[in-house]
């Protein structure tokens, strides 16, 4: 499969679109772009964080999952309440394994499910003694919580339930914080609102309740933000930050903690990692306290190494020194790494589509193993992801904005990848196509891929996945032994 | 009215954010920009220009103003 031309891309846009009726037809191609380096504002060529079409095929989440799963859901010594019918929690709870220390069940909370259950009369007669009764019960069963908050499914919403005011009684009540947030499910147009909702909770009810207490701090502190330790990501930031000199003061969210939480306002720098989900509070940081914020990138060694000297430019020489130490220690073993897997994956091509930040941040990775990314797009992603992107995506590749399923299964057709790098809802229908997928979300089961530890791991999965022997046996035997034949005569 | 921020970019010039369409454009144009009056008319780099009223220039940035948007940017 050679690279096309800009010409080529537009015409497999086009052709691939030409099966909708013309209204969705024309609603869709604002949505899919030919990447050209050149456009400083992704606006001008791609659309993004618009209503989905109904009718179409697409793999967005809710409001509720933004903030719940994504934001909220790690912070592991709180009791997040999934306030209304118990689906929502249930069929998502301890899915994303987001990884954490503690004894779950007596200190920490992470893989539970905690729900209000509501029936047909909490929706007629209104949830809010349901909830400060569930609240008592929490804190009579699970008294080592740190703080409860309330994640509001559609239903409270729609009827109207002021979980703000049980909220604060309950508060006073059993002195710790109870926040409700208001991320009902169909607020938005996808998960994104709901972390934008999840992040100005946590400004209006978390971050400023210690300010103003003593606090032992180092010029060194920082915090990690956006990291939600999938599959133990952020452990692996956190020992490349801790061997540069730094000291983590925090851990949003993931293996995080409401008092880590609380101590984030005291830190001198804030490192951004999903810019995503936490760009608000970061912002908010840099407005209130004066804590500038910096995206990075740990993915593969390349971006690493970058990301190392951009921290470091933020600190003394002494920091600065010790970086170019870790990044001098840390050379020989990632050269083997890339001496081992770089010519068995030189030269194949992979399409991504995911949400958050990986659309654009693993695209180095992939490029130091010497593969190319020929496609990549966002589920939920805004105006200023794109932005980002452009400039790490070759010229003339895809770039494609909340997909359908249709279209990507015939990009894929097209385009013919030799690797998709996406989610569970994919990873089936490609692989029975004969193209091996890796989860990018869950890292298919694997993980971290964060940090100098990561990659090495990142190296072996792409390569287990490509080189796996499975994917020359879709042919079954007697098709095989048919056409052997054919060619023998 | 809405709700936006002002912030020093990474380049030298200011960047204008709206939160709630989640907006980041740099300005092209500040139509005061003195130590005791800044502010007025902001021309951004995306077409579209916003006004807010002038105040002493802010000690330090990102800083949050009420602004009244003039012109949309073409979307």
């Amino acid at each position: 499969m050679t690279t096309l031309s800009r010409e080529e891309t537009d015409a497999l846009i086009a052709e691939v679109l030409e099966v909708y009726p013309e209204k969705a037809k024309k609603d869709r191609t604002k949505h899919l772009a030919v990447n050209d380096q050149t456009i400083e504002q992704s606006k001008k060529c791609i659309t993004s964080n618009r209503k989905s079409l109904p009718g179409v095929m697409t793999i967005r989440g809710c409001a509720y999952a933004g903030s719940k799963g994504v934001v909220w859901g790690p912070i592991k010594d709180m009791i997040h309440i999934s306030h209304g019918p118990v689906g929502c929690g249930q069929y998502s709870r301890a899915g994303r394994r987001n990884y954490y220390v503690g004894t779950t069940g007596v200190d920490t909370f992470g893989t539970m499910n905690f729900t209000s259950d509501f029936q047909e009369k909490d929706i007629v007669f209104g949830g809010d003694k349901k909830l400060a009764k569930l609240i008592e019960e929490i804190e009579e069963l699970f008294p080592l919580n740190k703080g409860i908050s309330v994640q509001s499914e559609c239903p409270i919403g729609l009827i109207g339930d002021d979980i703000e005011s049980v909220s604060k009684k309950a508060a006073k009540a059993i002195d710790k914080p109870v926040v409700p947030v208001r991320c009902e499910g169909f607020r938005g147009v996808s998960q994104s609102l709901g972390h934008h909702i999840a992040n100005d909770a946590i400004r209006d009810w978390v971050l400023d309740k210690r300010d103003g207490q003593p606090f032992e701090g180092t010029p060194y502190d920082v915090a990690i933000i956006g990291d939600y330790n999938i599959g133990g990501d952020a452990w692996a930031t956190r020992i490349i930050l801790e061997e540069m000199g730094l000291r983590v003061v925090s851990q949003w969210s993931g293996d995080g903690t409401i008092a880590e939480m609380m101590n984030s306002p005291r830190v001198k720098l804030n490192l951004l990692h999903c810019y995503r989900s936490m760009n608000y509070i970061s912002r908010h940081m840099e407005e209130k306290y004066g804590i500038p914020y910096i995206e990075y990138n740990f993915f593969g060694p390349t971006k690493i190494i970058e990301s190392l000297r951009k921290i470091a430019a933020f600190f003394d020489d002494s920091i600065k020194e010790k970086t170019e130490a870790v990044i001098a220690r840390y050379q020989p073993m990632m050269d083997a790494i890339i001496a081992k897997y770089r010519p068995r994956l030189e030269g194949k091509k992979v399409m991504l589509y995911v949400g958050g930040l990986r659309p654009r941040h693993v695209i180095g990775a992939y490029e130091d193993l010497g593969m190319e990314v020929i496609g990549t797009g966002y589920e939920f992603g805004h105006n200023d992801d794109y932005d980002r992107t452009i400039k790490e995506m070759g010229d003339a590749t895809l770039l494609y904005d909340d997909v359908t399923g249709f279209e990507l299964e015939e990009f894929v057709k097209k385009l013919k990848p030799d690797m998709v790098g996406s989610g569970i809802k994919e990873k089936y229908i490609f692989q029975k196509m004969g193209i091996p997928l890796r989860q990018m979300h869950s890292w298919d089961y694997s993980g971290p891929y964060h940090g100098y530890d990561g990659f090495a791991i990142f190296a072996r999965d792409m390569d287990i996945a490509l080189s796996s022997p499975v994917f020359g046996n879709l042919v079954p035997p007697w098709k095989k032994a048919a056409e052997e034949v054919k060619k023998a005569a | 009215m809405a709700n936006i921020m002002i912030q020093q970019g990474a380049s030298g010039g200011l960047v204008f954010y709206l939160p709630k369409r989640d907006l980041e454009a740099s300005i092209e144009s500040i139509e005061f920009d003195t130590p005791e009056k800044w502010g007025g008319e902001l021309k951004l780099d995306n077409g579209g220009t916003y006004f807010i009223d002038p105040i002493a220039k802010p000690a330090r940035l990102p800083i949050s103003l009420r602004a009244k948007r003039l012109g949309a940017a073409e979307d």
